[in-house]
């Protein structure tokens, strides 16, 4: 009898004592932010979208169209094209594709990046009606990123200005082959006359 | 003769306004209490609710109310028809009528009956009748439990309930709203009847399915219980009448216990209303507080704790009453 | 097998797929008398991705964010067992500042994973403002480990030979703030959760994994110490860190839900301590291993590692054909053992407990899916 009264009064005990906790969070302020309206900073190592870094010298990317990143992509979502044009001593991209609705953001291609060319975004707001929102070309969005900061502008090389490069290229490269058989054949011939 | 007609017609003037004023009051009522609810739940929680229509949100619950009726009402194709559209009507309509006895002050009642507290208890019961049809109807297997669960709960709460309240009816000897308010004009009755009032907040808890009793529609359980199928405007009946049951359990405690209109500066009606709000505060906290309870716990609780105790309280009021 | 409910005097009742409770894609057919279960049956495999496969067709660093994608509430522990097994195959010896910082974030990622467990399983009992408090305590871990791995849920941190960032001071004192600031917190959670009258009734005594059931069907984590077997990885075959800490393995009494509950909150306080002593004795040097190859191409062999996550037993045996790609990756997680035996342990009870067992033994579908 006195432990059917004991626990029916331990039991409404406890129950007030829960109720004192919420009744105290009750009048402590609140926590949350209304989204749209108040936004938090996002920390600085924060793992958006990778994207181009903009050099500060150069002020443009540091690409090299090397397809590092494109090949250790777990979910093979990179497409990276790029060309050497004639005078530069080293390929530039031409066309640098990210399917962002693949990525996991694992990190890898900024890691693998011989010239240290990716950084994370900060952006989250990814949200979008199609699913080619989500395809990032990262030239535009460095030409976007460039024209906010008021810098010059990296120019996309245009279809005919790659073909052109492309051109030149092989005819160098047909030139350096020239010359190369050219030089090979006195030696050849020496080796055929013994 | 002349007599007999006008007391006939300012009688029926009275329940044609009476009526009138229900329906715009459950309304207003069940549109206030959604709106309190998410802020009271969302301040416990610490986050602040619904925030962007209207200052604090307070017409969030109006346009919620207006898209429920934009919707599309989906009748299963297996269901029970008949049964299935009138259970939202026989759960609304004995919420409407036992607003008929509430004694908002020593004048705003509509019809004061001398047997008033048991025609809100016959009412009131009625309610499980209506949960019982929309489940069985609904030929699901989720809502065929809430059902059941609700009819045993409420059998099971409804006897310390009356029990309970039977102690209060003792102390005045009228069964008439307005004699019981009117007898706690000196003192409240919570303070000489503390365990049947807090006899019957877990009664009226359990009667109103709030939680920690919700157990007919019991969301993690049950998927949404008894209204599982229920869609668009027949839903949101089901909701108005659970609020608007909560208001009601929260009135007859306010006459019971807390000295109905009786308060000083304000009017009769305001401190009626405060006291109302304040004890649906309560019920709401304890919704935003406790763990659900499992279905033969809250019936071995019924039976072995709360009857016995509501017996001794009564036990007790009577010998009092005896002796003084 | 169930069927349908043949007998006449039960029928069948689908719980899931899309159920409230049961936390994800899982489906369990009930075969019941009224609102008591005669027979259990588990179907899974809603949420399969086929990770094992995936192992195979990806090198060995492509791998590593699948990890994550696994459990996702313990995302590190995963990432963890992966990694130790492939350093296992290569031969990496991981720095001892990195193991330690493997193991802070480790141990934030099982608090994360209890908090979130605590949350949710007050819900399945109906209780919902608890839920509310326990994400305001995880957010705060989820923006420490944000500013160190960059994600909040699923991390892919640890790298072969290491990890790719240090912690600073910031993290340091924010950990140290936090840990402060949850110990404060129990006192709330013990009056508002563990000694709530109605808690105690739903869970004691319910839902009883006996000590000979548990070893039977391969039971470990929170689940197995619950019962009173003080088996736990870090201490039984230490790995990584845990050697140098002290921290203890509770465990329950009877087996039954309350008992696991208890062991999962005392295992945040342990928790809570190893962090403390890492912080307190972390070294100085390097946070990744010298000579780690460019291209992963371990020698032939074969490997299994094991690490304890938050719901127990996580096992990874790689078998390596001297390829860039895994031969074979099979993955033992916890949650599958667990599920088998719950659904032994629904048998005579309500469909309440169903629903209280279930999220006491807090399985992440995925995971059994995978």
């Amino acid at each position: 009898m006195i432990n059917y009264f004991k626990e029916i009064l331990v039991g409404f005990w406890s129950l007030l004592a829960g109720m004192a906790v919420t009744i105290r969070y009750f009048t402590k302020p609140i926590v949350t932010v209304q989204y749209p309206r108040e936004k938090i900073k996002m920390s600085p190592a924060y793992r958006g979208y990778p994207r181009l870094i903009i050099d500060p010298e150069t002020q443009t990317h540091r690409c090299i169209a090397c397809e590092m990143c494109a090949r250790i992509c777990p979910s093979q979502l990179i497409t990276v094209e790029g060309i050497k044009f004639p005078g530069e001593k080293q390929k530039r991209a031409t066309k640098y594709v990210h399917e962002h609705y693949y990525c996991s953001l694992c990190g890898l291609c900024t890691e693998v990046c011989p010239t240290s060319a990716l950084e994370y975004s900060d952006e989250y707001r990814l949200a979008g009606y199609h699913r080619e929102d989500a395809v990032l070309d990262h030239l535009v969005i460095l030409q976007l990123r460039q024209t906010a900061a008021g810098l010059p502008v990296t120019a996309i090389p245009s279809a005919e200005e790659i073909a052109a490069a492309a051109a030149a290229e092989a005819a160098a490269k047909e030139a350096k082959a020239k010359a190369a058989a050219a030089a090979k054949k006195p030696q050849a011939g020496e080796e055929v006359k013994e | 003769m002349d007599v007999l007609t006008h007391s006939l017609g300012s009688e029926g003037v009275r329940m044609i306004v009476g009526l009138i004023g229900v329906i715009a009051l459950v309304s207003v009522n069940a549109l206030f209490l959604i709106w309190m609810e998410r802020k009271v739940a969302a301040h416990m929680q610490l986050r602040p609710g619904p925030m962007e229509v209207g200052p604090h949100g307070a017409i969030q619950t109006v346009c919620d109310a207006v898209k429920l009726m934009g919707k599309e009402l989906i009748t299963p194709e297996e269901v029970d028809k008949p049964i299935y559209y009138l259970a939202p009507i026989v759960v609304f309509l004995p919420v409407l009528l036992t607003f008929l006895v509430i004694p908002f002050s020593q004048t705003m009642v509509i019809k004061d009956l001398n047997v008033g507290i048991i025609l809100i208890l016959a009412f009131s019961s009625l309610s499980v009748l209506a949960i019982l049809m929309a489940g069985w109807s609904s030929k699901n297997k989720y809502s065929v439990f809430g059902a059941i669960r609700s009819v045993a709960q409420n059998i099971a709460y409804e006897i310390p309930l009356l029990i309970t309240v039977m102690s209060v009816i003792l102390m005045v000897g009228s069964f008439k709203l307005t004699d019981i308010v009117v007898a706690q004009s000196r003192y409240w009755f919570i303070l000489v009847q503390p365990l049947a009032f807090i006899l019957y907040i877990i009664c009226a808890t359990a009667e109103t399915n709030r939680t920690p009793f919700d157990l007919p529609e019991a969301e993690s359980e049950l998927v949404a219980g008894f209204h599982t199928e229920y869609s668009g405007m027949r839903f949101a009946l089901f909701f108005l009448a659970e609020y608007t049951n909560m208001f009601i359990v929260s009135a007859v405690a306010t006459v019971l216990f807390l000295g109905g209109w009786h308060g000083p500066i304000l009017p009769g009606a305001i401190w009626f209303l405060l006291k109302v709000y304040a004890l649906i505060f309560l019920i709401m906290w304890f919704r935003w507080t406790f763990p659900r309870v499992r279905f033969d716990q809250l019936v071995t609780f019924a039976w072995k704790i709360l009857i016995p105790l509501s017996f001794v309280n009564l036990l007790l009021t009577a010998l009092a009453l005896k002796i003084f | 097998m169930i069927t349908s409910g043949i007998e006449e005097k039960t029928f069948v009742l689908n719980l899931g797929p899309q159920h409230p409770s049961t936390h994800g894609v899982l489906r369990v057919l009930l075969e019941m008398d009224g609102e008591y279960i005669t027979a259990a049956e588990p179907v899974i495999g809603y949420g399969h991705r086929a990770h094992e496969h995936m192992a195979e067709n990806r090198n060995y660093q492509q791998f590593l964010p699948n990890m994550g994608r696994v459990d996702y509430l313990h995302a590190l522990a995963f990432n963890q067992g992966y990694c130790m097994a492939v350093e296992k195959l290569l031969g990496l010896e991981v720095p001892e500042r990195a193991e330690y910082i493997r193991v802070i974030t480790n141990e934030l990622n099982r608090l994360t994973s209890h908090l979130l467990w605590f949350g949710a399983y007050l819900m399945d009992l109906g209780a919902f403002t608890p839920f509310l408090y326990c994400f305001d305590d995880r957010e705060h871990i989820l923006d420490l480990l944000d500013s160190l791995t960059g994600s909040r849920l699923t991390y892919c941190f640890y790298r072969f030979g290491g990890v790719p960032k240090d912690i600073d001071d910031d993290f340091i004192s924010g950990t140290r703030a936090f840990i402060h600031r949850l110990r404060s917190r129990w006192a709330d959670y013990d009056n508002l959760v563990t000694k709530n009258v109605i808690f105690i009734h739903r869970t004691k005594g319910v839902g009883l994994f006996t000590k000979e059931q548990c070893q039977l069907y391969g039971i470990t984590g929170p689940s197995l110490r619950g019962s009173g077997i003080p088996y736990d990885i870090r201490k039984s075959e230490p790995y990584s860190a845990y050697p140098q800490f002290h921290f203890e393995i509770p465990i329950g009494e009877n087996g039954d839900i309350y008992d696991r509950y208890i062991v999962r909150l005392r295992e945040m306080e342990q928790s809570c301590r190893i962090i403390e002593q890492a912080l307190n004795k972390l070294p100085k040097g390097p946070i990744m291993a010298e000579k780690v190859p460019k291209r992963i191409k371990p020698p032939e062999g074969e490997v299994y590692t094991a690490v304890e996550t938050a719901r127990g037993e996580f096992g990874i045996y790689i078998v390596s054909q001297g390829d860039v790609k895994p031969y074979r990756i099979k993955l033992r997680v916890p949650s599958f053992a667990n599920l088998s035996l719950m659904v032994e342990s629904f048998k005579d009870n309500l469909v309440a407990d169903v629903v209280a067992i279930l999220g006491s033994i807090d399985v992440v579908i995925p995971e059994i899916d995978r």
